[in-house]
């Protein structure tokens, strides 16, 4: 509680430490609310038919048997939605997602149907009954294919509006293409052909997905007077403001309220389930829960897959002269956020290198596939997996060592990103240090002699830039007890959110963190935020609760002057409120805003001189021990560094980075969604493996560089994501410094390198 | 749709009974009759251990376990774990520890680190690791998770001697 109105400073008394997570008490007794497992009064349940098909024409849906069964209430198609929502039409980037499948389907799961029932199981015995005759269409499904071919997912395509790279594509016909981002720095081709050394590779990453542990769930409860939605959606704002325009109504009769989220990784953004609940409640005149089974997640959104071809010229000294990226994303069948994917990661796929001369095309692609968004990176581990294995790759074809040769092209602070933006807090030589320190990279390292144990070890560097530009509005309200209660719409999914921007509250009101309220993110209260997503929170909405905390604090003097307390009184909050308003009565509301400067990038070039308000810059190292006669590989070691500013709580802090970093070590050894023809055939958690205790390797270990932001709040930025970059080439290098096999391609599974050990031996095994 | 039947328990120390149906599991009867929503189904196969719920002393998968089968059974849920209002060690250790994030897969977690230290109250890694082979975390906070449980271990041997 802020007892009084100047209490002795302690400066860093409050951020820097870690603090247990506020919401502690809640999770361990297993009281913590998740949309998932909420119930309303009155609530009907809605279950979703599914497309069978990749790609195909509608022919009919026959509902007849379905709306027969007893308890069933209604059976939805997109011809009844659009009676309550005449253009139902969705998307961040493209208005192209139907709520419900309209004239054609484009992806195997695509939802065609729903039954609402006050009993999900007889919703789901009704699903079962319903048929559909389609009209196959060929369909596509790689992404390079995609933008050479005649087979087009959409008709036309339909920018959202909101973004300005994306307006000559409005109307454009007989394109796959959802986003052409391009950018240009003094003159690839002359310094390629200059090059005294020459590579040109192509990397591929595979389809996985984000599998939180709380499944996609919404519940919508539609009156005429307002409607409101319970939601497990990382970015509120975004869908209110994306049903008042499905509704064509004003935003303040639209209310998202958030309770924790069981995880979301980039999965619960922009539109999921919210404009088919709101339609579905519309129909029903009821609330209507739609809440995910493990498997449906296959069908709602992905990672993307890529294909990376990068080519590089070195000059005879080592030095990276020219690199041209050509980056085809593989974005399913609706764009989601895949252009801005596209755009925001494709800016750094040259890597955290000086080098004078780059070309980058970057392609967002339609393709019949589950639709592919950000995952934990936007689309950075994809480019960093390329960039590192032909960094890799270049440094052992010129017998130099590959951490040497990073280090001679490493973009230090002072020198200008492939944008042309100087670059300012971006530590890579440090990181590397740490990297290289904890591995011992120094001393001599046993290669495992002439047994069938090869052991290798590898390292990878890289950098991404924030999303920009975006805007958190906070507010800090101090009651007339002087307990202090914040309101954000940063968005608590297991990052520990809550606890550092209480924190961040607390060291500027000087009271313990522990006693900061943080409420639950409702729209009604909660202001504006663009979405907890991409890293940007505690560095945007840091900000923005920074401010709130100081406007309150300098309220509350003003107040004390009003009231004829001495300059410097220490006077309890309490009793100046109490002197104010004759009794315990009155708030004190604080507000804060925060938007960075930016730059737009020059069309065409890319170039700006200030693109990004930070940058992130995490290495990994890796040793590992592989099975010459199995393919079998075992990590003994796996170190992960990040810049993270500095550490407004250091535990969470770790804790990302070992999270983030165990993630992508099942993206990177095993995780793969396998398709067939367009279908998804191992969308379980028996036949789709997670990391689970038995993977972790045998030496992990987490690490930061305190490295202040000179722009961030106290200092600090977001970390995390920054962790999940360079774990898939850092193994992929040890596994070549092993024995000998380079995989262009995730995951590194036994199979996968056995694959290679065998074809590198002359004797390739048959494919399957 | 089919047959209701009404089944007695214990549930939490309490004897309650509930009318079921035969294809109702474990979860949905806990959540729905009970308001009990520690136990959650995330997979839905019995492989991930969100749905941990005890059974006559025995950890179980809720989302396998049809509701029919708790019927004579004793039924203990994460939510009798903090009787009194006082957290039980092993939760005051995943605080401490900051043994979660999300905190979705956390109750299963608990319960069955539980039965591991009442089972073996000095595990080792290997047994720990064993213990928890059926509980995933797609947060990954398994490091955190072997500090805690390391921790309920000192943490229940220190209330033991005390």
């Amino acid at each position: 509680m802020a007892t009084t109105l100047n209490p002795a400073a302690k400066a860093g008394a409050q951020v820097g430490r870690s603090v247990p997570r506020l919401e502690g008490r809640d999770k361990v007794t297993g009281r913590a609310e998740y949309t998932h497992t909420m119930r309303l009064p009155g609530m009907l349940h809605a279950k979703l038919f599914r497309s069978t098909v990749p790609h195909g024409r509608i022919k009919s849906v026959d509902t007849s048997a379905a709306k027969k069964l007893p308890g069933v209430l209604h059976v939805v198609t997109v011809d009844d939605v659009r009676k309550v929502l005449p253009h139902p039409y969705y998307g961040p980037a493209f208005h192209d997602q139907p709520i419900l499948a309209d004239g054609k389907v484009r992806f195997v799961g695509e939802p065609v149907a729903a039954v609402i029932s006050a009993d999900p199981h007889i919703a789901e015995e009704a699903v079962q009954l319903i048929t559909a005759e389609y009209e196959e269409l060929p369909a596509i499904y790689d992404e390079v294919e995609a933008l050479d071919t005649n087979i087009f997912v959409h008709e036309e395509l339909k920018p959202a509006g909101t973004f300005a790279d994306l307006k000559h594509l409005k109307g454009a016909k007989g394109t796959n293409l959802a986003l052409d981002y391009r950018l240009r720095r003094g003159d690839f081709d002359k310094a390629y052909a200059a090059a005294a050394h020459k590579f040109e590779h192509e990397f591929k990453t595979q389809k996985v997905l984000h599998l939180s542990f709380e499944p996609f769930a919404c519940i919508c409860d539609y009156r005429e007077t307002g409607v409101t939605f319970y939601d497990s959606t990382q970015g509120p704002s975004f869908v209110r403001t994306e049903m008042a325009r499905l509704l064509g109504w004003p935003e303040n009769k639209v209310r998202i309220k958030v309770p924790y989220l069981g995880s979301g990784y980039g999965s619960k953004l922009y539109i999921k389930l919210e404009a088919l609940a709101l339609a579905l409640s519309m129909i029903a005149r009821k609330p209507v829960k739609i809440a995910y089974t493990f498997e449906e997640m296959f069908y709602q959104i992905t990672r993307h897959p890529s294909t990376f071809r990068i080519k590089s010229g070195v000059d005879k000294d080592g030095r990276i002269v020219a690199r041209k990226c050509e980056v085809f994303w593989n974005g399913g069948a609706y764009a989601d956020i895949g252009p801005r994917v596209t755009q925001k990661s494709g800016l750094t796929a040259a890597g955290p290198y000086d080098i004078d001369n780059v070309w980058i095309d970057s392609y967002a692609l339609y393709t019949n596939m589950t639709p592919a968004g950000a995952l934990r990176g936007f689309g950075v581990p994809q480019l960093v997996w390329a960039y590192e294995n032909h960094t890799d790759m270049m440094a052992r074809a010129l017998n130099m060592d590959p951490v040497e040769f990073r280090r001679k092209n490493l973009a230090v602070e002072g020198k200008p990103h492939a944008t042309g933006q100087m670059l300012k807090d971006h530590p890579v030589d440090k990181v590397m240090d740490k990297v290289l320190e904890r591995m011992e990279w120094s001393k001599p390292f046993d290669k495992g002699g002439s047994g069938h144990i090869k052991r290798g070890r590898g390292f990878a560097i890289a950098n991404k830039a924030v999303i920009s530009p975006t805007t958190s509005v906070a507010i800090v309200n101090v009651a007339a007890d002087g307990s202090a209660t914040l309101y954000c719409g940063t968005v608590d999914m297991g990052q520990g959110s809550d606890t550092a921007m209480a924190q961040m509250v607390a060291e500027i009101l000087n009271i313990p963190a522990e006693d900061v309220r943080v409420t639950p993110r409702d729209t009604d209260v909660t202001p504006y935020d663009m979405g907890t997503l991409g890293s940007r929170s505690l560095f945007h909405m840091g900000h923005a609760v920074r401010r709130a905390a100081e406007d309150a604090r300098d309220k509350l003097k003003a107040l004390a002057k009003e009231v004829g307390e001495p300059e410097g009184s220490n006077i309890p909050i309490a009793d100046l409120f109490q002197k104010r308003y004759g009794m315990q009565a009155g708030n004190v509301i604080g507000s804060g805003i925060y938007k960075p400067d930016y730059t737009p990038p020059a069309p065409g070039t890319g170039q700006s001189p200030n693109v990004t308000p930070f940058w992130m810059v995490a290495g990994s190292g890796a040793e590992v021990e592989v099975d010459i006669e199995t393919g079998h590989v075992k990590i003994t070691k796996l170190v992960n560094v990040v810049d993270c500013g500095k550490a407004i709580n250091p535990k969470s802090v770790e804790t990302q980075i070992s999270g983030a970093a165990l993630m992508h070590l099942g993206f990177s050894m095993f995780e793969k969604m396998h398709l067939d023809g367009g279908q998804v055939t191992n969308a379980s958690l028996a036949d789709y493996k997670i990391p689970g205790f038995h993977d972790l390797p045998s030496v992990l270990e987490s690490h930061y560089v305190e490295h202040d932001q000179s722009n961030g709040p106290f200092g600090a930025k977001g970390v995390g994501e920054v962790a999940t970059f360079c774990v898939g080439p850092a193994l992929a290098n040890a596994i070549d410094d092993a024995c000998g096999v380079r995989l262009m391609e995730m995951p590194l599974n036994a199979e996968a390198v056995y694959r290679a050990i065998r074809a590198k031996q002359g004797k390739p095994l048959e494919e399957a | 749709m089919t047959a209701t039947r009404t089944i007695t328990f214990t549930l939490n120390g309490a004897p309650v009974s509930a009318d079921v149906k035969p294809h109702h599991n474990l979860v949905e009867l806990l959540q729905t009759h009970f308001g009990l929503t520690g136990a959650r189904e995330t997979c839905g196969q019995g492989l991930c251990g969100c749905c941990t719920v005890i059974v006559n002393g025995r950890s179980v998968s809720g989302c396998l376990y049809l509701a029919s089968f708790v019927d004579g059974a004793d039924v203990r849920t994460v939510e009798a774990l903090d009787g009194a209002g006082k957290l039980s060690p092993v939760q005051e250790a995943f605080i401490e520890a900051s043994a979660f994030q999300c905190g979705y897969c956390t109750p299963g977690f608990i319960l069955m680190v539980t039965q591991l230290l009442d089972e073996h109250p000095d595990p080792d890694e290997e047994q720990i690791k064993h213990y928890l082979t059926g509980n995933l975390c797609r947060c990954a906070t398994y490091p955190e998770v072997m500090d805690a449980v390391k921790l309920a271990a000192r943490k229940r041997k220190a209330a033991a001697s005390a």
